[in-house]
């Protein structure tokens, strides 16, 4: 790592916890939601909102900003809690996740809410979105980058393989997707639903530009990895590997907490792990 | 002079991508059937070739949407229908501004049979809550269709023929999105008939003339916005309207002038397609359906028998045209 990298570790790692604590109070909130590939990615989407992704703060629709398509829809709570961190909804507002009238829709809703970039939770469809989006942005003299988040439970979808064989065609070179290969599903253990591997390979033979995250929770190697793969050279795929329900013991690994909310004491507890080991 | 609706489309999308350089194009190999070849050939850089994947080529249109181009994409309307799902979330829910192309639409397409034929793709699209639902009778409609599609904001379904298809815009015909277009007044009945067809019912209402019948023949080529004024309107004026067209008797036209026209007391009839199609010709299957001008006029005459009778219920069950 370099020093300037240790440098913004250092500066990202109480915005992450933050981010976590964020997901754990808005679905217990809300009495549902998903904590567990929302945690996995808090890292990810961390280095992306305030490292990474070229934005202005206010202003949801200048031209020239950087996308960032959450394919992975459900994870959506790490998204809301990114964008309340940045300033563009006040925290409160969180507590409104999943609740009637809510701009914070329980998958993402771009009408709603116009940081969102698009409406996705349909799994498998946001890699073709953030294709399109990378194809408008060559024809505009490459103005802005476009940051795609997949799942690796969605890459079992047909449509994902048909965007990575289009993208392999047309070779977007700023289109950079980040797999959260966080191993667990809502079902159970990915390897026993149906196992994506060999991953990298799959994706190279696809003519993408393939990078390991050896551990896609180290906030070092998720920044340099999206450094090297912002500049330009895509389409970039970086395979992250991360844990399911990350920094929350009773919830690492653990399929149960795909998609179920903290009671009051689980949430209490969560939180107090966060703050401890953040 | 006849000509298929798509040829038609594919002229339009040429000339037009001179003048608007966000007009992109998205195909997936069928660009030489649904005639987007000549955009291709002369704006390269804004034509993608997907391939056989349907499904990515919706939710791409949807990314350059989503980016201010204007994306055409276009496929047979059976296979666009088959990517609902993409269609819903990644376009509809969206609210992105890509224009859905389907050509090939209905039996009249012949030969290839029930797998190419989309005889769903208007109960389909009908169904998306902001989806504009477009299908133009002839060749100077849908170049019309195709220019205000351009300038439409939000989600558009524009359905297309592969067969040519009569004249029958009247001279300086002016596209009005979510307005009919009355080709003929009559007073014994009206028909409301869209795409393929009109010019079948405008012949149909030619035979009936000779036996004494006057039936007025509404063009609707929105039938989403639909114009539920004046099907209400015709309805009343001539005691009975019929709905004709080539799709599946369920979702379509039909049943878009039922779901308007059910508090009105009006007697509306829904003729259309009521199984699986086949192969054969395109005319041997519209006689076949009784889409052609005589079967058209048959269902007329069954019709006004069953309303000036007050036999509707009773025969409609046994002709078992409930879909």
């Amino acid at each position: 790592m370099t020093a300037g990298t240790a440098e913004e570790v250092a500066r990202l790692r109480p915005i992450v916890r933050r981010l976590r604590e964020h997901v754990i109070r808005m679905i217990a909130a809300a009495g549902s939601g998903h904590p567990g590939g929302s945690l996995s990615a808090a890292e990810i989407v961390t280095v992306l909102f305030f490292h990474t992704l070229r934005r202005r703060t206010g202003d949801p629709t200048w031209p020239e900003r950087d996308r960032f398509v959450i394919s992975k829809g459900h994870g959506v709570p790490i998204l809301y809690a990114a964008l309340a961190e940045a300033g563009e909804l006040p925290v409160a507002e969180l507590e409104t996740l999943r609740k009637l009238g809510s701009r914070l829709q329980g998958h993402p809703d771009r009408v709603a809410l116009p940081w969102v970039e698009a409406a996705t939770g349909s799994l498998g469809q946001g890699l073709s979105l953030a294709l399109g989006m990378a194809l408008a942005s060559r024809l505009d003299g490459n103005r802005y980058r476009v940051f795609c988040l997949l799942g690796d439970g969605e890459t079992q979808s047909g449509q994902v393989w048909e965007a990575a064989m289009a993208s392999g065609k047309y070779k977007p070179e700023k289109l950079v997707v980040v797999l959260d290969y966080n191993k667990v599903q809502l079902d159970g253990p990915i390897k026993e639903i149906m196992d994506p591997e060999p991953l990298a390979e799959k994706w190279r033979s696809f003519n993408w530009n393939v990078r390991t995250i050896a551990d896609g929770n180290d906030l070092g190697q998720v920044i340099e990895a999206l450094d090297e793969a912002g500049r330009g050279g895509g389409p970039w795929l970086l395979l992250a590997h991360t844990v399911k329900g990350k920094g929350v013991s009773f919830m690492e690994g653990k399929w149960a907490w795909h998609g179920k909310a903290p009671t009051a004491e689980e949430a209490a507890r969560a939180l107090e792990e966060i703050a401890r080991h953040g | 002079m006849a000509e298929a609706t798509r040829v038609a489309f594919g002229r339009a999308l040429a000339r037009l991508g001179a003048t608007n350089d966000r007009i992109v194009v998205l195909d997936a190999d069928l660009a030489s059937s649904t005639n987007t070849k000549a955009f291709a050939d002369r704006y390269p850089e804004r034509f993608f070739q997907l391939g056989i994947a349907e499904g990515n080529m919706v939710g791409v249109a949807a990314g350059l949407a989503l980016a201010g181009k204007i994306p055409f994409a276009a496929s047979f309307a059976c296979f666009l229908a088959g990517r609902f799902e993409q269609i819903r979330v990644s376009v509809a829910y969206n609210r992105a501004n890509v224009r859905l192309v389907g050509t090939h639409a209905g039996v009249g397409i012949g030969e290839d049979g029930y797998s190419q034929m989309s005889l769903e793709d208007l109960a389909l699209m009908r169904s998306l809550p902001n989806m504009l639902v477009l299908q133009p009778a002839d060749a100077v409609e849908t170049e019309a269709a195709v220019e205000y599609l351009v300038r439409h904001e939000g989600p558009a379904y524009l359905r297309l023929t592969r067969q040519k298809v009569a004249d029958v815009s009247p001279a300086g015909y002016r596209f009005e999105c979510g307005k009919v277009v009355v080709l003929r007044e009559g007073r014994d009945l009206a028909i409301a008939a869209s795409g393929a067809v009109v010019g079948h019912a405008l012949a149909a209402a030619e035979l009936l003339a000779k036996e004494g019948l006057q039936v007025a023949i509404v063009n609707v080529h929105t039938l989403k916005p639909l114009d539920a004024t004046a099907l209400a309107e015709w309805g009343a004026r001539t005691g009975a309207l019929l709905t004709v067209e080539d799709h599946g008797i369920v979702g379509g036209l039909g049943s878009a002038a039922c779901e308007a026209l059910s508090e009105t007391g009006i007697p509306v009839r829904r003729h259309a397609v009521l199984e699986f199609g086949e192969s054969g010709s395109g005319e041997a299957l519209y006689a076949k359906h009784g889409l052609d001008a005589a079967g058209i006029a048959a269902a007329v005459r069954r019709f006004l028998e069953d309303v000036r009778g007050a036999r509707g219920p009773r025969q409609a069950a046994r002709r078992g045209r409930t879909g």
